[in-house]
């Protein structure tokens, strides 16, 4: 039996780890794009869009992104629809970070005093005008600390993608363990990346937060 | 010929009926002074004229843009009426500059060169020129407010609607925001404005409607309003006996 070095296991773990940021970053581009489009959906004048918006969510954010991961790898299955692993991991991602993005955004949007949405109306701008240029440059300020920290549920969501056989950090200790017998190194280094990777995140999102509490100023 | 036509407007809020019934025609360059008890209708008067709020009957034209409720008509409506808040509603993450600018360019799409010539006379006509690369938060409440009116100047209105404009203000700073509001009426404005300064009704308006419970319940020069009320409510609400 082949010995495996510390350096063995943490440069197979650190190359899954690659697969894991990739994931992260199109589940949460991915997810931001969709989130928008349901957050415009969520506050449209029309109530037929909005009621498809709420629903949306609440269903994304009531049912375990596990399940949604089996129903996205095995479901389409079921219609002769062969989902590669990769693709069911990215498409059920982006879609459960939306509907967590576009609730987190609709509460800073609305945060922004009725009077703006008066003042520009009454200048004669148009709705989406409206948010472009008034309503969203205020409300992504406030919106920064619990977006990135948000980010952070999303790279340990991706830990969820192993069970249907999309190798990243998770799946890779797995592997790993597998082949050495010495799981508790091996989760222990999987853990220690993990967290190398949100602790930053989570941190720069209380930073953030604190320096928007402490600047009274709105620029 | 009337600029601004108001005929049997009424509103509701779910059950509860707030104008019942408005009729008021505006001549070009009037100056209206609406006043009466809260909870009268005032705002909501004022608010209905530019569309912040949709009437449930009668209608509302400024010259001859009528109110309906789509995109179009309330723009060109609009256009037409700008509107002063009690609370400025200044944006925040704009200059001073900015904020005249914004419109200018979004709605009416002038060019950015144009909108900033407009927006610096704007500001010089009340008085804020040097203000331009301020931020809103860095005025004191009377320059915001003139910060607001320059604002709604730059887009050219025909009439301006002013909700009580003086109202957030320390007292010491209520003086230079009403003598801008001085100067445009002396240069043919037409205005529109709920306010609680009878004195500066009394000097400056061309007609006072008292408004109560919903209802425009007298109507005159301040001359006649202030000195000889005739319903009983006019005269408790302005404090005679
Ligand atoms: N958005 C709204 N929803 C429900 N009721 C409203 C709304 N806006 C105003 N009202 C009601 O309409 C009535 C008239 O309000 P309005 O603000 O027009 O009075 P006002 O004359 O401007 O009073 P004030 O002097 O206090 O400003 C009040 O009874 C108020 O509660
Ligand atoms: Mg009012």
């Amino acid at each position: 039996m082949t010995e495996f070095t510390l350096w063995d296991i943490l440069r197979n773990l650190l190359l899954a780890t690659r697969w894991t940021i990739v994931l992260s970053l199109v589940s949460f581009i991915g997810g931001g794009a969709v989130g928008l489009l349901l957050l415009f959906a969520r506050i449209s004048t029309r109530k037929a869009i909005r009621t498809f918006a709420r629903c949306y969510i609440e269903l994304f954010q009531g049912t375990p992104l596990l399940m949604q991961l089996f129903i996205a790898f095995f479901g389409l299955g079921l219609f002769g629809i062969d989902v590669p692993a990769w693709l069911a991991a990215g498409l059920a991602l982006i879609l459960w970070t939306a509907s967590f993005l576009a609730e987190i955004w609709r509460g800073c949007v609305e945060a922004i005093a009725k009077g703006q949405w008066e003042a520009s109306a009454s200048l004669g701008m148009g709705r989406l005008q409206q948010m472009r240029y008034v309503i969203l440059p205020q409300a992504m300020k406030i919106a920064v600390p619990p977006t990135v920290g948000f980010s952070v549920q999303v790279i340990k969501g991706t830990a969820l993608t192993s069970i249907i056989g999309f190798v990243e950090l998770s799946k890779a200790g797995t592997v790993v363990t597998n082949a050495t017998f010495l799981p508790f190194t091996v989760y222990g280094l999987v853990a220690l990346i993990y967290f190398a990777l949100c602790w930053p995140l989570s941190r720069s999102s209380q930073f953030l937060e604190r320096k928007l509490n402490v600047a009274h100023r709105n620029h | 010929m009337s600029l601004i036509e108001i005929t049997e407007v009424r509103k509701s809020f779910g059950p509860n009926e707030v104008l019942k019934g408005i009729n008021l025609d505006v001549a070009p360059g009037e100056v209206i002074a609406i006043i009466g008890k809260s909870g009268s209708g005032k705002s909501t008067l004022l608010r209905c004229i530019n569309g912040l709020e949709m009437i449930s009957g009668g209608s509302i034209s400024v010259a001859g843009a009528q109110l309906l409720d789509d995109q179009l008509h309330l723009k060109t409506l609009r256009l037409k009426v700008g509107m002063i808040f009690q609370q400025f509603n200044l944006f925040p993450h704009l200059t001073v500059g900015g904020n005249v600018i914004l419109s200018q360019t979004v709605v009416k799409k002038t060019d950015a060169k144009a909108a900033e010539a407009m927006a610096r006379r704007m500001l010089d006509r009340v008085g804020l020129g040097h203000k331009f690369d301020a931020y809103p938060d860095e005025l004191s409440g009377g320059q915001q407010q003139r910060v607001a009116i320059a604002r709604a100047l730059a887009m050219e209105p025909i009439a301006l609607l002013c909700d009580e404009i003086t109202s957030a203000l320390d007292p010491e700073l209520v003086a230079e925001v009403l003598s801008v509001v001085r100067e445009l009426a002396a240069e043919g404005m037409t205005l529109l404005m709920v306010t609680h300064e009878m004195k500066f009704a009394r000097d400056v308006c061309s007609r006072v409607v008292f408004m109560h419970q919903g209802r425009v319940h007298e109507i005159g020069p301040p001359g006649e309003v202030f000195s000889n009320p005739q319903t009983p409510e006019l005269k408790q609400f302005l404090g005679v006996h």
